[in-house]
């Protein structure tokens, strides 16, 4: 798995490989990207997460060039896109969404045209190698799987053997085992010591692949951390969602939920209602549970429904915009 | 890799070749159908010998005098049977016996028809005893190079390069847009306008494939004449199909479907498919339109070919219609460059 790492380890300066401030981009009806600063630190992989339409396409896009941002700086490798760009070009791998390539091409060749666009990079064999397509290289491209597209994808942004990649939404269409494959594939590269920029609207892709993460709402970077770190802001360590029904039918317009009683037991840290699911963040879980039964029990309450899972940057997200990931 | 496998320019026109070669209908629209096109109007227009009239006649006397005659096949009728195969076509002209001389019946609106009445005079006069004044001699003349085949195959020629040039590259390069391939390019460091001039370089490498089969085929099956210079010729073919690819990149430089640039190509291919005199002379259309009709790079090309193919013209004659051509590949070639949407 050589070819995972880069190959030529030039005397790299001290300058961040991603530096934003300031970033704004309006589109006719809509402003997607509204006033965001970032900094993405030298072999760490950065995510941008957020649901769709938050503006981590239009963000990732600036970065790569191929937006005009209307105001703000962005500053690659210590080079911006007004004075570097041919040598940007050449430094950074890209990934975008939904590019489709010519279908009547194999994947060899779809590489070597992608290798002789780079004045340096690894050999069109290594490519396959890492993308783990050897079995595929002669095929054509209109016949690949959409996981074996999304590889071959990732290869051409690795060709040129990039300082920096940036891979826009690589999983979104994937069947489960095609995602824990690209998964496998960019651990990988992150362990080899690549500089990875993601964008996801994957709350466990994120989770799993990214050194940090910002959370991105309406053009606005909502939270920046660790995964571990964001998920400590909701509170508890682990959720509690539940539902309940009155236990005589009859009084079932009188159902009302005390919440005080419940954000009064030890360890429940907050309370919120979306559709009738009741959600708690709780820590020391063993204890809160039984307490949290009996405080239903005693205002007369029916439980048709309860779990509990570990938080998640999903539970972020719902605590700071109230809304869900996957309602949007 | 050698150098040149690692060279972006090289790279990019390969897979332009390849992608055409792998499109079967491609390969049809290029190669195959040009040719079937020349097959069947060779077909229609053969050289025949020329047509001998049917005439009717209803006497004896008159039905002998005009047997003599070669370009007339003569059928003796009485006048109701003769009047009905006049009406139904089956006859042109109807020679009729009246006291003291005869009536010819025909529609002098038909050319056929015009034609059969002056043989038939004749041939009725001169049993009648009447003498040529003036001694005439004819002399035949069938050369190649005057048939309908010879006229179409320029022609052909001029609008098989146009429909190659123009759909080649508009809808391969719409279609890259519309799959968000053009934006992967432009995001890596590919230069621009490599992209460009590999559709210019292979749209050049299937060029001399499709007019060599053409123009062989054309040569070897009926007999084209090429009176004047190979070389000028090729590079008129060179020249016309790099100002198709102009405007073909200019119809597609906008557009972001598929049925956006078609409609496009259609809207300005058609005029000069009826205007251009391909299948008849473009002469034919009024004066007022003319500087219209010849200010279409069509009309240059096809005239150059002719000129070329058929009378042999030197390069040096036809700076008209070169300078045309030329002004149709600089002007959608600049105009495309500024106007270019790349994703």
């Amino acid at each position: 798995m050589s070819s995972l790492a880069r190959n030529t380890h030039l005397v790299e300066s001290s300058a961040p490989p991603l530096l934003i401030r300031g970033l704004r981009k309006g589109f006719a009806d809509v402003q997607a990207v509204d006033g965001i600063d970032l900094e993405v630190r030298r072999g760490e992989c950065f995510g941008l997460l957020g649901p769709n339409g938050a503006g981590k396409t239009t963000t990732i896009e600036i970065c790569e060039g191929l937006t005009e941002p209307d105001a703000g700086n962005v500053e690659l490798l210590g080079l911006n896109w007004k004075t570097g760009a041919n040598e940007l070009r050449q430094r950074i791998g890209i990934q975008l969404q939904e590019t489709q390539f010519p279908d009547k091409l194999t994947v060899e060749e779809t590489l070597r045209l992608f290798r002789s666009f780079f004045r340096k990079g690894i050999s069109v064999d290594e490519s396959i190698k890492t993308a783990q397509l050897e079995e595929k290289r002669r095929s054509r491209v209109g016949g690949l799987s959409g996981g074996q597209k999304q590889r071959l994808a990732m290869a051409t942004a690795l060709v040129g053997d990039p300082e920096l990649l940036f891979l826009d939404e690589p999983t979104t269409g994937l069947d489960p085992q095609a995602r824990r494959h690209l998964w496998d594939l960019v651990e990988a590269l992150k362990l080899a010591g690549r500089t990875i920029i993601l964008t996801t609207h994957y709350m466990d892709e994120a989770e799993r692949l990214c050194d940090r993460v910002a959370i991105m709402d309406h053009g606005h970077v909502i939270a920046l951390g660790t995964p571990q770190q964001l998920i400590a802001t909701v509170g508890g360590e682990d959720i509690v969602e539940f539902a309940v029904t009155a236990k005589d039918i009859s009084r079932a317009h009188e159902l009302t939920l005390q919440t005080q009683h419940l954000t009064a037991i030890p360890g429940v840290q907050s309370h919120r209602v979306d559709e009738g699911l009741h959600q708690l963040s709780v820590s020391q879980l063993h204890t809160a549970v039984p307490r949290i039964f009996a405080a239903l029990e005693e205002q007369g309450l029916h439980l048709s429904e309860f779990r509990t899972h570990s938080a998640t940057l999903e539970d972020v997200f719902v605590r700071l915009t109230g809304r869900n990931l996957r309602d949007e | 890799m050698n150098r040149l496998q690692q060279s972006s320019l090289y790279q990019l026109t390969r897979v332009r070749f390849m992608l055409v070669w792998r499109e079967p209908e491609a390969i049809f629209w290029i190669f195959i159908f040009p040719i079937l096109l020349a097959v069947g109007l060779g077909i229609a227009f053969r050289d025949r010998p020329p047509d001998v009239l049917p005439v009717g006649a209803t006497s004896a006397q008159l039905t002998r005098a005009l047997a003599a005659e070669k370009g007339l096949r003569v059928t003796q009728m009485d006048p109701a049977t003769g009047k009905h195969s006049l009406d139904t076509g089956a006859i042109l002209l109807l020679a009729s016996e009246r006291p003291g001389g005869v009536t010819y019946e025909y529609d002098d609106t038909n050319p056929d028809a015009r034609t059969a009445r002056l043989l038939a005079d004749r041939a009725i006069q001169v049993a009648a005893g009447q003498r040529e004044s003036v001694s005439a001699r004819n002399e035949l003349i069938h050369e190649t190079g005057s048939r309908y085949i010879d006229f179409v195959v320029p022609g052909l020629l001029g609008m098989n390069l146009m429909g190659s040039a123009i759909w080649g590259l508009g809808f391969a390069i719409v279609e890259a847009r519309q799959k968000k391939l053009l934006k992967r390019m432009v995001a890596s460091p590919m230069p621009r306008w490599q992209y460009l001039a590999a559709f210019l370089l292979s749209r050049l490498a299937m060029l001399v494939v499709e007019v060599v089969a053409f123009l062989g085929f054309a040569r070897l099956v009926f007999g084209v004449p090429f009176r004047g210079s190979l070389l000028e010729l090729a590079f008129l073919c060179v020249l016309t199909s790099i100002s198709f690819s102009a405007l073909g990149l200019l119809i597609s430089s906008r557009a972001r479907t598929m049925e956006a640039a078609s409609g496009l190509m259609n809207l300005v291919m058609l005029p000069m498919w009826i205007l251009s005199g391909v299948f008849f002379s473009a002469a034919r259309f009024p004066a007022v339109i003319q500087p219209f009709v010849r200010a279409l790079p069509l009309t240059a090309a096809n005239e150059a070919f002719r000129a070329n193919m058929l009378q042999g013209v030197a390069i040096n004659h036809l700076i008209p219609q070169v300078g045309i051509l030329l002004l149709w590949l600089i002007l959608p070639f600049a105009v495309s460059l500024r106007i270019f949407r790349w994703r």
